[in-house]
This record gives C-alpha cells, sequence and structure tokens, in this order.
C-alpha cells in the first residue's frame, strides 16, 4: 500500500495518514472486487454467447453461495465502521484539542473571503456584531469591548505555529462556505447562524490552500486562502508586529479600526 | 374505466396530443424527457469548454452564443461565472427531474406496466395524462427562468439556503418549477400504486411480476412518500423568498456590508434536511428502473431465467426502505450535530449491501446463459460494470473518514454520474432499443445503435472517470474556474481530454436521433415478439391497440420461463395455456 498514494497531496495534517491509509485501503478493495467481477463477467460473456444448437440452462444452482459475497461486504464494512470510522471520527470530529494547548482562532466566512480574529495578548476574543459590519470592519469587531482592543483580524492569510494544534471556531456572515485544505485532509462547513468547529495539527512549516468547497455565488471559483504554518519563532515575530500595528493605529485613531488590504 | 378505451376512431387531438391512452401519454414521456436530456447535454458542453479552456471564447458559434444569450451570459463568447453557476444548477435540474425520472417512471414505466400486467390501461388514464401536461408545463417553466434579470437559478441543483434565498428572480422559478414537477410525479406515483395493485391480469400474482414491474411499484411508493417532502421545503423557500418568511434565515445575516432585513430565526440545515431526505430516495428513483429494464433485457437475452428473482425483488424493497434513512450522509460535514454521523454511515454502509446483491444476481443471471449481443444488451451489459464503478465509489464517500478528503470534491462528481449516466441512462437507452419495436412495430436500424452505443460509452467513461482523479486530488466542484486555485494546477489538465469526451458523447447521440425518426418509417416490421420474450407486453400487437389486449390475458406462470427442459421453443410466455 505504500508508493502508489492514487494521486493525494501531501499529507501535512496529523491525521492525513491515517486517513491517507484508508483511502488507499477502500480503493484496492474496489480494484479487487472490480477486478473479480470482471474476470468473472468477461468469461461468462465469452463461455455462454449464443452458438449453434446451444441453449441456456433452465435450473439455478446456487442460490444460497450467491449471498456470500453480501454477507462478506456487509461483514468489510461492519468492520470499516467498528475499527475505523468509531475512533477516527470521535478523535477528528467530534472532539476537539485541550484550547489551552492550541492556537484557537476565530473564522467570519463571507462572499468571497476568510476573515480570521485572533485573540490577540490578553488572550480573550472581542465581541462582534452584524450591525457593526463595514467596508474597513468586515467582521464588525465591537471597538468597545476591552476585549476587542488587541484582537488581530487578518484576511485570507491564517498565520499558525508549528508544534501544537490549530482550533477554528468557525462562522459566515451571508451564506454557507465550507473551509477545506486538501493537504490536510480535513473540511467543515461553515454556516451562517451558527458556529462549528474545525481542528488540525500541521505537520510542516509552509503555506497551505484553502479553498471554499460550497458553491456560495459567482465568487465561489476565487474564494482562497492560504493557512501560513510558521516556526513558533517566526509566529510569535509575527504575532508581535500585528499586535504593535493594532496597537499603533489603536493610539493614533480611536475611530479608525485596522485597515486590512483586501485581496482577491 | 373501459368506456375510456371502447369506441373505435378518435381524432388526432385526442389520439395523439391530449390522449389518456397509457402507450401515447409514454410516447410523450419518452420524447419530452430525451429533448430536455438533449438540453442538458448542450449545457454540459457549455461548461466542459469552460473547464478546458477557463475563460477563452467558445469555439465556432463563440459569436452567435454571445449574441442569443447576451452580454450578461456570455459576453464576446467567455462564459460569465454568473453563468457558469446557472448552467451547473439548471444541468443537475433538468438531468434528474425532467430527463431521467420523466424518462424512467413516465416513458417506460407509462408504457410498459400496464402491458406486462395484463392491464387495458392505468387505473386513472385522466390523471396520466395530466401528470404529462403538468409535467410538461413545469418543464417549459423551469427553462424560461434563464430570461428573468440575473439568469436561472444558479445555486446549484440543490439549492442550499441562504444562498439560494438571496439568489436573483431565476430562483423563485426555479421553487415554482419544482411544485409543478413534484406534483406532476406524484400523480404518476399514485397511479402507478393503484394500477399494479388492482389492474393485474387473472393470474398474476406477486411472484410472477416481472422485476421491471416491481422495480416501477418500489419507485412509486418512494416517489409519492418522498417527494412532499421537498415539495413543502421548495414552498418554504418560495415563501423565503417573496413573503418576507425566514424559515432557512438565521438571525443577523450580513450580505454584503448591509444587515439582511429579516428577522431571523431560520436554519439553513434545515434546507438540507428537506432537500436530502428527497434527494436521497430520488437517487433509488433514477437507478430502480433502470436495474429493472437490464433485468428484462437480460433475462430474454441470456434465454435462460433470472438468477434469483425472489432476492433481487427482496433487495428492491429493502432499498426503498432504507433510501430513507441515509439522507444525511450528504451532510456529515454540514453543521450537523457531528456525532449523528455514526448513524449514517452504518445504514448508508447497509445499503450497499442489497445494492451488491442485485448486482450479483445480474451477473449469475449471465452465466449458463445463451446469450444475444443485439444492441439493447450491449446497453444492459454496459450497465453491470458501470453501475459497479459508480456503486464502488459510493463506498469512500458513504465512509465519514475518507469523506472529510473526497467531500464536495470531482470525485462525487465522478461517483454520482457513473451511477446515473453510464449506469441508469445508458439502460434506459437500452430500454428504448428493447421496446421500441413494440412501441411502433418496427425494429431500430443495428449498426447506428452500435455506434451510439459505443460512441456514448466511450465518450461517459472519458468524461466522468479523470473526475476521480481530479477529486483524488482535492479539486473543489462547482468552481467556474479550477485554475483561480493552485491546488488544483496539477490535475487541471485531464480536464482537456474530459472535453474532447464531452463533444463525443454529443456527436454520439446524432447516429440515436436518426435512427429514431428512420427507424420509423423505413425500420424493419416486427411481429408481436420479436426478441421472443416470455412476458405479456409480448403477448399483444406491435403498436398495441387502444386498450392493448383483444382478449384479457390469463397468466400461467412465472415471468422468465426460458429453456425449459422439454419444449421445442426456448422461451414459455406468461399467457400460454399449458
Amino acid at each position: 500500500m505504500n508508493g502508489f498514494n492514487w494521486g493525494l497531496p501531501r499529507a501535512a495534517s496529523s491525521y492525513a495518514h491515517e486517513i491517507d491509509f484508508l483511502i488507499g485501503l477502500l480503493h484496492w478493495v474496489m480494484v479487487l472486487i472490480f477486478v473479480l467481477w470482471g474476470i468473472f463477467f468477461v468469461y461468462c460473456l465469452v463461455r455462454y454467447r449464443a452458438r449453434d444448437g446451444h441453449r441456456g440452462t433452465y435450473h439455478q444452482t446456487g442460490e444460497n453461495a450467491s449471498l456470500i459475497p453480501d454477507a462478506l461486504v456487509l461483514a468489510f464494512e461492519i468492520w470499516l465502521i467498528v475499527a475505523f470510522h468509531i475512533p477516527m471520527w470521535r478523535a477528528i470530529k467530534q472532539e476537539t484539542p485541550n484550547e489551552k494547548d492550541s492556537t484557537v482562532v476565530q473564522l467570519v466566512a463571507q462572499q468571497f473571503a476568510w476573515n480570521f480574529q485572533y485573540a490577540g495578548p490578553d488572550g480573550k476574543f472581542g465581541r462582534r456584531a452584524a450591525s457593526l459590519v463595514s467596508a474597513s470592519n468586515s467582521i464588525g469587531l465591537d471597538d468597545s469591548d476591552p476585549d476587542a482592543k488587541d484582537d488581530i483580524t487578518t484576511i485570507n492569510n491564517l498565520h499558525v505555529p508549528l508544534g501544537k494544534p490549530v482550533i477554528l471556531h468557525m462562522t459566515s456572515k451571508d451564506v454557507i462556505h465550507d473551509f477545506a485544505v486538501a493537504e490536510f485532509r480535513n473540511k467543515h462547513d461553515v454556516v451562517p447562524g451558527m458556529s462549528t468547529t474545525l481542528w488540525f495539527d500541521p505537520l510542516f512549516v509552509g503555506k497551505f490552500e484553502i479553498g471554499c468547497s460550497q458553491l456560495c455565488g459567482l465568487g465561489h471559483t476565487r474564494m482562497r486562502g492560504d493557512v501560513i504554518v510558521d516556526t513558533p519563532e517566526d509566529y510569535a515575530a509575527w504575532m508581535k508586529e500585528q499586535a504593535a500595528d493594532k496597537a499603533g493605529s489603536a493610539d493614533a485613531s480611536d475611530v479608525q479600526p485596522v485597515a486590512v488590504e483586501k485581496k482577491s | 374505466m373501459t368506456s375510456e378505451h371502447g369506441h373505435g376512431e378518435q381524432k388526432f387531438i385526442w389520439k395523439y396530443v391530449f390522449s389518456v391512452d397509457h402507450k401515447t401519454i409514454g410516447i410523450q414521456y419518452l420524447v419530452t424527457s430525451f429533448t430536455f436530456l438533449f438540453v442538458g447535454l448542450c449545457m454540459m458542453l457549455l461548461m466542459r469548454w469552460q473547464l478546458a479552456q477557463p475563460d477563452q471564447p467558445f469555439p465556432v458559434i463563440g459569436d452567435l452564443l454571445a449574441k442569443i444569450l447576451g452580454d450578461d451570459k456570455m459576453p464576446t463568447g467567455v462564459m460569465l461565472p454568473e453563468f457558469y453557476n446557472q448552467l451547473g444548477a439548471m444541468h443537475g435540474t433538468i438531468m434528474i427531474f425532467l430527463g431521467v425520472v420523466p424518462l424512467g417512471v413516465g416513458a417506460f414505466g407509462n408504457f410498459v406496466l400496464p402491458l406486462q400486467i395484463g392491464a387495458p390501461d392505468m387505473a386513472f388514464p385522466r390523471l396520466n395524462m395530466m401528470s404529462y401536461w403538468i409535467y410538461l408545463v413545469g418543464g417549459f417553466v423551469m427553462l424560461s427562468s434563464f430570461l428573468f434579470p440575473g439568469g436561472a437559478a444558479q445555486s446549484g441543483w440543490t439549492s442550499y439556503a441562504p444562498l439560494s434565498v438571496i439568489a436573483p428572480p431565476g430562483q423563485t422559478v426555479w421553487c415554482v418549477a419544482m411544485v409543478i414537477i413534484i406534483t406532476s410525479s406524484l400523480f404518476g406515483a399514485i397511479n402507478f400504486i393503484v394500477t399494479t395493485l388492482n389492474m393485474r391480469a387473472p393470474g398474476m400474482t406477486w411472484s410472477r411480476l416481472p422485476v421491471f414491474v416491481w422495480a416501477q411499484l418500489v419507485t412509486a411508493v418512494l416517489l409519492l412518500l418522498a417527494f412532499p417532502v421537498l415539495e413543502a421545503g421548495a414552498l418554504l423557500q418560495l415563501l423565503d423568498r417573496v413573503a418576507g418568511t425566514s424559515f432557512y434565515i438565521p438571525k443577523d445575516l450580513v450580505v454584503g456590508a448591509t444587515v439582511f432585513p429579516r428577522a431571523g430565526g431560520g436554519n439553513p440545515i434545515l434546507w438540507q434536511h428537506l432537500f436530502w431526505f428527497l434527494a436521497h430516495p430520488e437517487v433509488y428513483v433514477l437507478l430502480l428502473p433502470a436495474m429493472g429494464i437490464v433485468a428484462e433485457i437480460i433475462a430474454t437475452n441470456t434465454r435462460k431465467p433470472l438468477f434469483g428473482y425472489r432476492e433481487m425483488v427482496g433487495s428492491m424493497c429493502l432499498i426503498g426502505v432504507l433510501s430513507f434513512v441515509v439522507w444525511a450522509h450528504h451532510m456529515f460535514l454540514s453543521g450537523m450535530r457531528t456525532s449523528l454521523a455514526n448513524l449514517f454511515v452504518t445504514t448508508t454502509l447497509t445499503i450497499s449491501v442489497p445494492s451488491v446483491a442485485i448486482l450479483t444476481c445480474l451477473l449469475l443471471s449471465l452465466r449458463g446463459g445463451s446469450i444475444r449481443f443485439n444492441t439493447p444488451m450491449l446497453f444492459a451489459l454496459a450497465f453491470l460494470p458501470m453501475f459497479g464503478i459508480g456503486g464502488l465509489t459510493g463506498l469512500p464517500l458513504g465512509f465519514a473518514p475518507t469523506d472529510l478528503h473526497l467531500h464536495d470534491t470531482y470525485y462525487v462528481i465522478g461517483h454520482f454520474h457513473y451511477v446515473v449516466a453510464p449506469g441508469s441512462l445508458i439502460a434506459l437507452m437500452g430500454g428504448l432499443y428493447y421496446w421500441y419495436p413494440k412501441m411502433f412495430g418496427r425494429q431500430m436500424n443495428r449498426t447506428l445503435g452500435k455506434i451510439h452505443f459505443w460512441l456514448t460509452i466511450i465518450g461517459m467513461n472519458g468524461v466522468f472517470f479523470p473526475m476521480f482523479i481530479q477529486g483524488m486530488a482535492g479539486m473543489q466542484r462547482r468552481l467556474a474556474d479550477p485554475t483561480a486555485q493552485t491546488h488544483n494546477l496539477p490535475v487541471q489538465w485531464w480536464s482537456i481530454p474530459m472535453g474532447i469526451s464531452a463533444a463525443i458523447i454529443f456527436i454520439g447521440q446524432f447516429p440515436f436521433i436518426f435512427n429514431f425518426f428512420m427507424s420509423l418509417r423505413n425500420g424493419e416490421k416486427v411481429g408481436e415478439n420479436p426478441w421472443e420474450a416470455t412476458t405479456l407486453e409480448w403477448a399483444c400487437p406491435s403498436p398495441p391497440p387502444h386498450g392493448n389486449f383483444v382478449k384479457t390475458p390469463e397468466v400461467h406462470r412465472g415471468p422468465y420461463e426460458y429453456s425449459v427442459p422439454g419444449r421445442k421453443e426456448d422461451y414459455w410466455p406468461q399467457d400460454e395455456a399449458a
């Protein structure tokens, strides 16, 4: 099962290898079933083709034996569910790592961009309100909230440090989007009016493309971004710079919130 | 009812246009649904060009398209993303609701089912006629949405809220058309159920029903129970759009930079539950009639009884039941409570067992046969491996941990197209070659049939197989221009052979269309039973007269008594007295 990876992109999260193993396993089984069926199919077509003086067989045999493939498939599937689905699904989707030991970021998706909100040095996320959304405050951050003072927002770039899990609490302003990173083998819908959670633990430093996997309108195709996985040192430096920017602009004027260049 | 087909001469308009005869209605459905399928195919060609050559003007007829479609769709022959989204939504809607379902149920169900059970007509002929005309109106309403400002529905055939609620007016038309089309299907479903329950010929016991009739019966029950849910869902969406309600709209929606003026309180995921509660049984509505047709063609052309009649019928019924408890496998990642996936993974993997059973029975039916490779048989045989690929690739999608990567990628598109296109649709085309002699009293041309078969099968595999490769690399579905995202670039080149294959499918339909019309006049004339088959539709003249059977047939045996030892002929019709 090694070597041939079915054209999958690089596996770059802690659970990606396990998922790849399953994708490989399932596909080898599918190929095996298809080839066995195919051999029998072609054999029948050749062996039982119409010929002069040849009649069909009236009596059927092996009706009970024909249930064997069904039973094998059922047994294989039960094994898959018990041995793989239940533990993996619990680990990846039903449970999230401890927030204290993770990088926690809030994601607010919109047509057609990803807004990320970091809690900043105080570790507390500031309040957001729909009524405050404007061209320069795309997530509607409430500056009157003390927790919001040091919050950092970015658009389409999610910086995270290597070495600990990242937890995203996601919501959408307008329609349903879907946060998907192929290298991490994970995705989840980002739904307005509710919060969904996705976590990943990156394995490498680098840039990993975020795509929107749920049709969200005419700009769906260009709704992209990047997860930028930094070394902890680079991340700390980046965070420091952002915090300084935020503090600087807050000092300069209380009315002007941080304007981040909108990429597209 | 009997008075409906007692009288002799009928005026043209009552005989061919507003007919209450199930055969005429069946043929009307046949021609209409093939026409819609062709429209859907043309849309696919436009999209395939855009995917193969993003933002390049359409070749040869680009200027013409620009002129016809206007600047808000394809200015200078280059497709706008809005128009791509419209084509995507409408291709899906048309192919499913106006193409394959009406073809499998409306056309073949209508024409063949009463004949196979030995009935003079459907139980409610007028309702039957109404069902067709409502469907036709629904189809025109659906297509008319392209003329509205902002164009047709563009939120996918799934029309997920809130995107669909804030979409341009074409979406309102989509909702209205869906309500109309569903109403038509409901009338049909009621008719099929009542007809099968009440109008079987004497001696046509449940265990003597052809598999096709069983398939239609299960399909009708699915339509009857699942479609009202989508009808209600579509009505709610319509109200959200036109009456200011917010069934699917949560509080504090911000569209652009303004707060959406609604109180909220709705839930976008509600729509998904209502939609998929229909749309998963719908998959089996697309599939079961096709399986029924394949079973009929295989039994006739292997000259032996079907293998495992009981197992096959039981599996179809089991599929019918299970199909109602798998819908949320489309929603593992929707924001639905994640632990629910455990239940839906289990039911989804369970439903694969009866599907495997049916496929195994059809395969084993070949064993010990004397196989005739005529045109319908080619289509029926191709169904087996093609549906096999479609079914197998459902496994990593229904299995949640692998679905994490494959969900909403081209892998999904490849999977369901293998089920519906080289699966169902190929079988339905085979059904036309098989029952054409019964419909029109003539055979279709064999050479043209084979050309049609090979071009279609090669083209379909050329379009759909590379989708698995693209999906595996993570290319998302519904992207108007996949090259806008760098992770799609390594597999983008596949879109060129896919586009060429799409053109091959398109070209491959012309021999078929030509064959259909040419054979009406020039096809070889046939008698009652050109295939030497056993079921009752072959016991009446070709084409059957109004009222079908000269005298009500009496059924003496099961449907597939082929090669019975001790008999000279290798087939023993159901109505032949011992």
